[in-house]
Formats: structure tokens, C-alpha cells, sequence
């Protein structure tokens, strides 16, 4: 197959999971469960392995593919078409998105397999493979918007996919709301790109901002670029738009691992690289990036140290990381923020598989307080989830370790980086590590706590109706059917050679046209000494070893320590445990003035006040009326000859009047 | 010669008695005389307009009145004849059998 013939083939990666969710959502529930996961396994399975096909006959020579589908918007000179366009960056994203997501799609067979819902769980799989497609594969801004919205109804719907739970609705209405302030901001910066560059197609923009000047102070594209951002940070999960990742682990865990946390999430990534050529006239949109990812970093990973739920700690974690993709992008190493987002893919999604596996096993128990000694109940969970543990942390040769320090060495090394970047990545490193040996040590070491707890968990579980049904007793904890080891083994495999593409500046390299442009315009880097790199990437595994002990030490040496810390710390540990309290700060700055205004001000004001009381009162004011004249029709023969009497005078006296003037 | 104004006010003042006589009056005979009234304080400004004017079209209206006068005076006075023969009364607040 020559290279241009693959440009049709294009549109059906998308398009194969559509047919699926539609398959399954119509038909899914009265079809048999057999007959449900075989649709959509082999829906997104076939996605894949056109993934794989086009990957296998790829020629970046040939590259960008682009394919026009169908006409959409054509409006004088401004037109937006449905098209697809596959270069370096999109194949990247588009074989994380389909092998995640397939991999993720089988475990799911296994973990939903009791669940009421299963039909539905997998249509809306589906339904999201198709978003996220479409989204990776867009060839301009609007289509691409198609994709970002609806990865979103995708995620809300999945949080929310046990609905009876009201906490799980609210985490679901929580993530679309939030998520529509960001895209708030996207869709400004696409009105501005209209307006400036009178298109919305990536290779038209670029163009266009091509030859623009670097825009030392601030201008059009650092507005489009800090709007681009603001959407990112909603669908990203980046300060101050974080708050709906934690919220949305109520969704189930196969959710968790590939919406929140290899693919969807990732997706404002993606978008602020694919923007490279704006961002990267734009410095100081570019260091808003920087420091937004910096400091998300850090933030999210000192929340992740307090938390006793195995779920959040991962959502934290996910925040953490994917501030590091934005700092890689902020400092302009846009290849090192997808190649972190690739292997954290990888890694991250094992760890929400294996903490999924883990729930499984001991009942629907998330409260790692309750575990621990589980490494002798489910040896293969506690394999995977150590490879992924050390691969977050760092340690080599295992995947985290190339793609986290190639940013931390971008972070300090290029020209709009800077130490301060570098030392807090380092910092975070440090907590990722600790707080990643925490849950690992909670988790998998020490005694086994959940047996006590499990007389009243029966209980439990039979009130609770959304929770996964198993039917089988929870005396103690097992290990997960092969159905769901096997892609847990898959994804294990690839956090530990995942990386090592990235040796020698490969990745770098096969990305390289896509970010051709980068960088062009700043001054010329320093040429840093190799020693210096090989002194920081001992630092940074140093941090991560250091991280490790600490939390040996902490959790599994003297395990009664840590509460005795907590409780020396008093404020500051309730701080963090309780997230900063941001949610009650948001609560109380925005929620509840908006909620307040309404009901005061357009509630009772203008709803009640105004509309209601207008339509009210006119019809009050029509029966008071009717009220008055109805006295005319008293029945009585004679006042009606009166009435007719007194308007024939009033007639006769009008026009009497009229002659004498 | 007497002017027009003169007719037309004693015209006026035959048809406001003919109006309060239909309004304030129960008798039903009375009522109907009431009616001839009006008619005929009409009649009297259509002949002065015709003496006025020339003209003979408002004396061949006057006819046409009288006939319809005498018309409605006969089927009336029947219809009068046979309320009293079963209300035996000729008030008309009294024959109110259809009101509600």
C-alpha cells in the first residue's frame, strides 16, 4: 500500500467505535453479556488494529496524511470541514489511545461482568473511543472541539454511571461543569483565531502565525495562547480547574484508568502541543504554562500524601504527573510532555487497573487502611503494580524514569527554562515517590487489616446496590480472573520498556517535524555539559530512592509512626489531608454567591419579581376589568335598552361635537 | 315659516319621551306606545327635512315607517294578546320565564 492510500483510512479509526456504542446502546440491553463484550471488544479492537496497520505503513516523508470526510461550515471565505490528519504527534496519541484503550476495554469484560449496567458501560466505552479519536485525529480546531465536548459527555457520563449514588451524579455534574469554564476559554480562542487568522485548520493557522513576530509583550496570540490553556487546564486537571479529577474516581475504576488517567486528561496536553506554533511566539502564555504546571505539580502531590484512599492517591498522582507534561510544554520541550504522557499512559493506567484488581479482591474496600498484606493474596496484582509504582517513581531503566527526566532536564536545560522548574520537578519527584512506596507499603506489606471489617462489609454491600456485585464471598482477599491480569501483564510490559524509545533522543526525533518550528525564534540555547545532565538525572533517581526509603521506613518499619507525625503537625497535616480545603474555598467564593444571587436576585427577583408577577398581573388586572363591566349584563331587558340608549347619545353626542368644531 | 330647528328639537323631544317611556315603564301596552313614539319623532324629522330640502325621498320614508309601524303594531298586539292569556299579567318584569 503506497503512503497516500492511507488517508482514507483515516476516518474509520473513529468511526468503528462509534458503530459499536451505537450497536451496543440500542441493541446492548437485551443481548447477552457475551454478545455485548464481543461487540465492543471487536469495535475498538479493529480501531486498534487499524492503529497498527497505519503505524506499520507510516512514512514520516509522507507525513502529514490528511483526509477531508465531509463538508461542514462553508461561509464565504471561512470554512471548517470534518477532516482528519495524522502526523508524528497524532500517530503518537493514536496508538496510546486505542492500545490503552483496547487493553482496558478487556479488563472492563472482567471487572463490569456483574454489573446491571454492562451493556451501557460499554457503549459508553465506546462512545468515548470515538470522541477521543476523533479528537486526537482532528485536522482542525473545530473538529477537534467535537472530540474535546464530547470526551467530556463521555467522562460525565461515565462518572455518573452509578447514578443511584448521589455522590457519584454530583461527581459526574461536578467534572462538566467545571470542565465547561475551560472549554469556555477554548472556544474564545478559537473565536479569536477566526477572527485573526479566518480559519480554524491547524496547518492554515500555522501558517498564518508563521510569520508573526515573537511577542515579547503580551498580544493576540499570548491571548489565544492563556485561553488555549484555560481549556487545557479544565480538561487537564491543572490549578485552579483540578478540583473534578479527585471527585470523578466515584466513576468505576476501568473508567478512572482510562478517562482519568491515560487518555481523556491527557487530552490538554495534546492540545497545547499540537498549538506549539502559537505557544511558541507567545513566551509569556508559554511560561503561564510553565508555572501552572509547576506548581500543579507540587501542589497535587502534597495532597496525595494524606490521602487514605487508594483511588484519590492515584487522582493526585494523575494531577501531579500531567503538571509535569505542562511544565515540559511550558519550557518548550513539547516532545518530553507527550513522551511523559505516553509512558504515563503506560504506567498510570496499570496502576488504576492494578488498584482496580485490588478492590475487587478485598470487596469494593478503596480505604487502604483496610488493606495490606495483599502481596500474599494476589501475587500478580502485587507484580504489575510494583513495576508501575517504580516506573512513576523513576526508577530505572523502567519507563517513568527516561520521560520524567528528560523533562526535568528540559526544565532546567533549554532557554526558557529555568533551575526554579528543575528543583521543584525534583521536589515533586521526591514526593511522587513517597507517597507512591505509601500506598505500595499500605497496600501490599504488613498484616492484612480488612478481616475485621468484614462482618459489617457484607452488610454493606447488600445495602449498597451500585457497588459491583460479586457473587462470590469475601472472606478474604483473591486474586482477579485472567480477564483482567492479562492486560495488567500487557500495560506492566510496556511501563518497563516503554521508555526506552526515548534512549538517545529517539522519540525526540521521530516528533521533531511536527515541532519543527519551535524554538526558532528564542535565542540559542546554552550547549549544557553532558556532566551536568548525568549530575541531575542522580539527583532525580537519588530523590526517588530517597522517596522509597522514606516510606519504608514510615510504612512498613515503624507503621505507627506516621499518625504520631500527623499529630505533631496538627494544622498543617489536617490542611493537606483535607486538599488544602480548596473545594470549601470554592464553595464559598463561587458556589455559593452564584447560588445565592440566583435565588435572591434572578430567583425571586426578576423570575418571580418581574416575569411571573407581569403575567400575574395582567391577568389579575383582566378579571378586575371583567369584574366591573360584567354588572352590564344584568339579564334585565330594559338596561340593556338603557346601555343601548346611553351609546347611541354618546355617539350622537360625539358627532354633534365633531360638526360644531 | 317655522324654522327646521324647531321641528327637529320637538323631534329630539318626542323620541327622548318615547326612550325613558320604553326604559322606566312596566305595562307592556305602554312600553309599546313608547315605540310609536320614537317612530313617529323620527317620521316628523324626515318630513321637515323633506320640506326643507325639497326633497321626497324622506316623505316616501315616512311611508315605508307607517307600514312597518302598523306591521309591527299588529304581530306586537298579538303576541300581547297571548302573553296576557297565559301570564295573565302585562308586566313584563313578570314574563321572565326564559331568563335565568
Amino acid at each position: 500500500m503506497t503512503p497516500q492510500n492511507l488517508s482514507p483510512l483515516l476516518c474509520t479509526i473513529p468511526l468503528l467505535p462509534l458503530a459499536g456504542a451505537a450497536i451496543n446502546g440500542f441493541f446492548g440491553r437485551r443481548a447477552s453479556k457475551k454478545a455485548i463484550s464481543t461487540v465492543a471488544l471487536v469495535f475498538c479492537g479493529a480501531a486498534f488494529a487499524m492503529a497498527l496497520f497505519i503505524a506499520a505503513n507510516f512514512s514520516s516523508a509522507a507525513a502529514p496524511y490528511s483526509y477531508e470526510f465531509a463538508h461542514w461550515l462553508r461561509s464565504g471565505a471561512f470554512s471548517v470541514d470534518f477532516s482528519f490528519y495524522l502526523d508524528q504527534l497524532s500517530l503518537v496519541m493514536l496508538l496510546v489511545v486505542t492500545g490503552v484503550g483496547f487493553l482496558i476495554h478487556i479488563y472492563s469484560v472482567g471487572y463490569m461482568w456483574d454489573d446491571d449496567g454492562y451493556y451501557r458501560f460499554m457503549a459508553y466505552l465506546n462512545l468515548f473511543m470515538f470522541f477521543m479519536l476523533t479528537l486526537v485525529l482532528a485536522a482542525n480546531y473545530l473538529v477537534m472541539f467535537i472530540g474535546w465536548e464530547g470526551v467530556g459527555l463521555a467522562s460525565y457520563l461515565l462518572i455518573g454511571f452509578w447514578f443511584t449514588k448521589d455522590s457519584a451524579a454530583a461527581a459526574g455534574k461536578k467534572a462538566f461543569i467545571v470542565n465547561r469554564i475551560g472549554d469556555f476559554g477554548f472556544l474564545i480562542a478559537l473565536f479569536l483565531m477566526i477572527q485573526h487568522f479566518g480559519s480554524l485548520d491547524f496547518t492554515r493557522v500555522f501558517a498564518a502565525v508563521q510569520p508573526m513576530p515573537w511577542e515579547a509583550h503580551a498580544g493576540v496570540l499570548t491571548a489565544i495562547g492563556l485561553l488555549l490553556m484555560v481549556g487545557a487546564a479544565g480538561k487537564s486537571a491543572q490549578i485552579p480547574l483540578y478540583v473534578w479529577l479527585p471527585d470523578a474516581m466515584e466513576g468505576p475504576t476501568p473508567v478512572s484508568a482510562l478517562i482519568h488517567a491515560a487518555t481523556m486528561v491527557t487530552a490538554g496536553v495534546y492540545m497545547v502541543a499540537r498549538s506549539s506554533g502559537i505557544f511558541d511566539r507567545a513566551p509569556m502564555a508559554m511560561l503561564v504554562v510553565a508555572i501552572i504546571g509547576t506548581l500543579t505539580a507540587l501542589f497535587a502531590a502534597t495532597i496525595g500524601i494524606a490521602q487514605t484512599d487508594i483511588k484519590k492517591v492515584l487522582a493526585y498522582s494523575t494531577i501531579s504527573q500531567l503538571g509535569y507534561m505542562f511544565m515540559a510544554c511550558g519550557v518548550g520541550a513539547f516532545s518530553a510532555g507527550i513522551f511523559h504522557l505516553m509512558t504515563h499512559a503506560f504506567f498510570k493506567g496499570l496502576l488504576f487497573l492494578a488498584a482496580g484488581s485490588v478492590i475487587h479482591g478485598v470487596g469494593g474496600e478503596q480505604d487502604m487502611r483496610k488493606m495490606g498484606g495483599l502481596r500474599l493474596y494476589m501475587p500478580w496484582t502485587f507484580l504489575t503494580m510494583s513495576v508501575a509504582t517504580f516506573a512513576i517513581a523513576g526508577f530505572p531503566p523502567l519507563a517513568g524514569f527516561f520521560s520524567k527526566d528528560e523533562i526535568l532536564w528540559k526544565a532546567y536545560s533549554s532557554p526558557s527554562g529555568s533551575w526554579v522548574f528543575w528543583l521543584i520537578g525534583v521536589i515533586t519527584a521526591f514526593i511522587t515517590s513517597f507517597y507512591m512506596f505509601r500506598l505500595w507499603f499500605m497496600t501490599f506489606f504488613g498484616d492484612y487489616r480488612g478481616a475485621a471489617a468484614h462482618e459489617t462489609h457484607d452488610a454493606k454491600h447488600v445495602a449498597n446496590p451500585v457497588s459491583h456485585g460479586h457473587g462470590d464471598d469475601h472472606g478474604l482477599p483473591h486474586e482477579s480472573p485472567w480477564v483482567m491480569l492479562g492486560p495488567l501483564f500487557v500495560l506492566a510490559l510496556l511501563s518497563v520498556v516503554g521508555g526506552w524509545i526515548g534512549i538517545g533522543g529517539r522519540f525526540e526525533h521521530f516528533l521533531a517535524p511536527v515541532f519543527e518550528n519551535v524554538g526558532l525564534m528564542q535565542p540559542p540555547a546554552e550547549v549544557a555539559a553532558k556532566g551536568t545532565e548525568t549530575l541531575l538525572t542522580l539527583i532525580s533517581v537519588a530523590a526517588a530512592v530517597l522517596g522509597l526509603l522514606l516510606a519504608w521506613g514510615l510504612y512498613f518499619k515503624r507503621p505507627l509512626l506516621p499518625a504520631k507525625i500527623a499529630e505533631g503537625l496538627g494544622g498543617l497535616y489536617r490542611a493537606v489531608a483535607g486538599k488544602y480545603y480548596v473545594d470549601e474555598i470554592y464553595s464559598a467564593v463561587f458556589i455559593e454567591p452564584v447560588i445565592e444571587g440566583s435565588t435572591t436576585i434572578l430567583w425571586h427577583g426578576i423570575d418571580q419579581g418581574v416575569i411571573d408577577a407581569a403575567v400575574n398581573e395582567s391577568a389579575h388586572a383582566a378579571r378586575e376589568v371583567s369584574d366591573a363591566t360584567r354588572h352590564m349584563q344584568s339579564g334585565n331587558l330594559r338596561s340593556y335598552a338603557g346601555w343601548v340608549a346611553a351609546g347611541g347619545a354618546v355617539v350622537i353626542a360625539y358627532m354633534v361635537w365633531m360638526g360644531i368644531r | 315659516m317655522v324654522p327646521l330647528s324647531y321641528y327637529l328639537v320637538l323631534s329630539g323631544i318626542l323620541f327622548a319621551c318615547g326612550v325613558l317611556g320604553f326604559l322606566i315603564k312596566r305595562n307592556i301596552i305602554t312600553i309599546f306606545m313608547s315605540i310609536e313614539l320614537m317612530l313617529n319623532g323620527v317620521n316628523l324629522s324626515f318630513v321637515a327635512f323633506a320640506a326643507q330640502w325639497h326633497a321626497l325621498s324622506g316623505q316616501v320614508f315616512v311611508f315605508f315607517v307607517m307600514v312597518v309601524a302598523a306591521a309591527e303594531a299588529t304581530v306586537g298586539l298579538a303576541i300581547i294578546i297571548a302573553v296576557y292569556r297565559t301570564r295573565e299579567t302585562l308586566n313584563v318584569d313578570r314574563v321572565n320565564l326564559l331568563k335565568l
